[in-house]
């Protein structure tokens, strides 16, 4: 058995006439950090509810750890230590901001993970909060969570897969929506969440930011694979190239 | 500041304080005077101490308003299990669904095992939850207004299967059940029941668990992200919801002695909509305040005769309209708030927010 931590293999899936992911295949090691970009419509959003459990693939296979979980549900993903955040950050938004994280944490895997280490649910909610960037002592995390502007709710995603203690962590669009500053102040953090051993999937359209991550970067059109490989090599690609520009011409 | 407001200058604004004790921590209260006491208290201890007495005062109340009484809290009941459904974003149409099949479970316990009235309704709860939820099953990924028709179809389609097999008593129904010891029993097993379910579902709701759940109203598909089965999360609120909906039918099987196709008939399924709504959604107080606004009103409205419906419908839109918080909040704000009016033009005209 190879050791990558997470095998695809010619996974697909068509709606109706659409095949929005075909045929995809690639493999990324225990604590790499692998960013899939391509165009709007590429199939990005489609190939990590596949990997989650969202969606049900027409074909191919996917292997975490040497286990069968193509298919799998998505909750028995979170169980396994896959965790996601969406593109769209949508709160609890009746729920104070930290009470979004303590429904997190009060998951079976956060539960099976961090036990009683956990302690208070709400202290380590806010401690959650304070390394993705919310300030401790302000009122924000005992806000409403809809009254969060949009910056704080991607970062509010990254505290709630956070709390599940994930070995494979998987971000729609982290940084869509959150200013300069913002983004630089997530990164570090995204280090050291690489550092302790989290493999990362990246799903960006701000390649420059993207690019000080990830180590590879796959790059979808039309639901195909179409290079792979690092950023630098990527990006150079010709075909690459095109489907971006191509996509641009056409929108 | 720019302001662009026509007509004349308001001579005073109206001000809103919150009263409240004198120093406040996250749990503790210090009160300062007997006063503050018999505010913070009162508007709890009196609405029990009534309760619990108005079974006694069989004499001054007369057996008609005990008879509303009943039906008020069965209806309260009912409005609860309505309340704890869409707290969890399931919109139910049909609490006559649960109340009818604790009914009829009520009655074929009766008449089958002959277990008596008060193990009946005790059996008769569980199971009918039990049931109700299993029968739901199947619907449970539906949500929003997709559950609601189905609710709302379910209570229908039983009855008319009860009227075209014949089965259960068919149209008959089953009568000469047996009957609760008397009226005062009656009341009190009633006011226990809605005692505990207001309890319970507060405290479920003050859980973690519960915590998930009302975050299942607001984005389920995070709170399946978080790791959570939601078919699973989805059975538990139906079960806890159904219970108080079924104690209510088995307890009314009882008490007429009699169970039929009535147990399935709208006003099961529309009165605790309508209480939950105008009592004020998002608290289960609003809920039982709804009820014991609602049903004696309703009884009140008989001297309309035939334009009964038309005066209630009225009422009703006034209240959704007037007050959408509902009577609850709307209520509690007012008691927790002093107004006062101050005049404009004096002093300092704008003080900085502290």
């Amino acid at each position: 058995m190879s050791a990558s931590f997470l095998k695809v293999h010619g996974l697909s899936k068509a709606f109706g006439r659409v095949r929005a992911v075909d045929g995809v295949s690639f493999e990324v090691d225990r604590g790499e950090a692998l960013g899939i970009i391509g165009p709007n419509g590429s199939g990005k959003s489609t190939l990590i509810n596949l990997l989650t459990g969202f969606v049900k693939p027409d074909a191919g296979t996917v292997e975490l750890a040497g286990r069968d979980i193509t298919g799998i549900a998505a909750h028995r993903a979170v169980a396994l230590g896959i965790a996601r955040s969406f593109q769209l950050a949508r709160p609890f938004y009746r729920l104070p901001v930290y009470k979004n994280v303590v429904v997190a944490l009060a998951s079976p895997r956060s539960h099976r993970q961090l036990g009683s280490s956990l302690g208070d649910r709400d202290e380590a909610a806010m401690h959650l909060l304070e390394e993705v960037g919310f300030e401790r002592d302000s009122a924000i995390p005992t806000k409403n969570a809809g009254e969060l502007p949009h910056g704080y709710l991607k970062r509010l995603e990254l505290a709630r897969c956070l709390a599940l203690a994930p070995e494979l962590l998987v971000l729609d669009e982290l940084f869509s929506g959150m200013s300069l500053s913002e983004i630089a102040s997530v990164l570090p953090l995204l280090e050291r969440i690489r550092a302790a051993g989290t493999t990362l999937l990246m799903v960006e359209h701000r390649l420059r930011e993207l690019f000080r991550v990830v180590d590879r970067a796959l790059v979808l059109h039309f639901g195909r694979k179409i290079a792979e490989g690092p950023p630098r090599q990527v990006i150079a690609d010709p075909a690459v190239g095109e489907a971006y520009l191509g996509a641009q011409v056409n929108a | 500041m720019s302001r662009e407001q026509a007509g004349p200058r308001p001579k005073a604004r109206r001000e809103r304080i919150d009263r409240g004790v004198k120093a406040r921590s996250d749990d503790v209260s210090v009160l300062a005077s007997p006063r503050d006491l018999a505010w913070l208290l009162l508007p709890r201890i009196l609405p029990l101490a009534a309760l619990f007495a108005f079974p006694l005062l069989g004499r001054l109340t007369g057996s008609y308003w005990q008879a509303v009484m009943i039906n008020t809290l069965v209806i309260a009941l009912l409005a609860l299990s309505w309340e704890l459904l869409a707290s969890v974003g399931l919109i139910s149409l049909g609490q006559s669904f649960f109340f009818g099949i604790g009914g009829y479970l009520a009655g074929v316990l009766d008449t089958q095992l002959k277990v008596g009235p008060l193990v009946g309704i005790a059996l008769a709860t569980p199971l009918g939850a039990a049931l109700a939820t299993v029968l739901l099953l199947p619907l449970l990924r539906l949500r929003g207004i997709y559950f609601g028709l189905i609710t709302f179809a379910l209570p229908l389609l039983l009855m008319r299967l009860v009227e075209t097999t014949g089965a259960l008593g068919g149209t008959e129904g089953m009568s000469g059940l047996t009957a609760l010891p008397n009226r005062t029993v009656e009341l009190y097993l009633l006011i226990a029941a809605l005692l505990a379910t207001v309890a319970g579902f507060r405290r479920l709701s003050a859980s973690d668990r519960g915590l998930v759940l009302h975050a299942l109203r607001d984005n389920d598909r995070a709170v399946l992200a978080a790791g959570f089965s939601l078919p699973w999360l989805r059975t538990q609120a139906v079960f806890w919801a159904a219970l108080p909906a079924s104690f209510a039918g088995a307890f009314v099987t009882h008490r007429y002695q009699f169970v039929g196709m009535p147990a399935f008939a709208i006003e099961y399924s529309t009165l605790p909509l309508t209480s939950a709504v105008v009592g004020g959604t998002g608290s289960f107080f609003g809920a039982v305040v709804g009820a014991f606004l609602l049903v004696p009103l309703s009884e009140l409205l008989r001297g309309f005769g035939s334009l009964r419906v038309v005066a209630y419908s009225l009422v009703l839109l006034g209240f959704t309209l007037g007050l959408p918080e509902g009577i609850f909040r709307f209520a509690a704000r007012k008691y927790a708030q002093r107004e006062r009016v101050v005049p404009l033009g004096e002093g300092p005209k704008c003080p900085p927010p502290s």
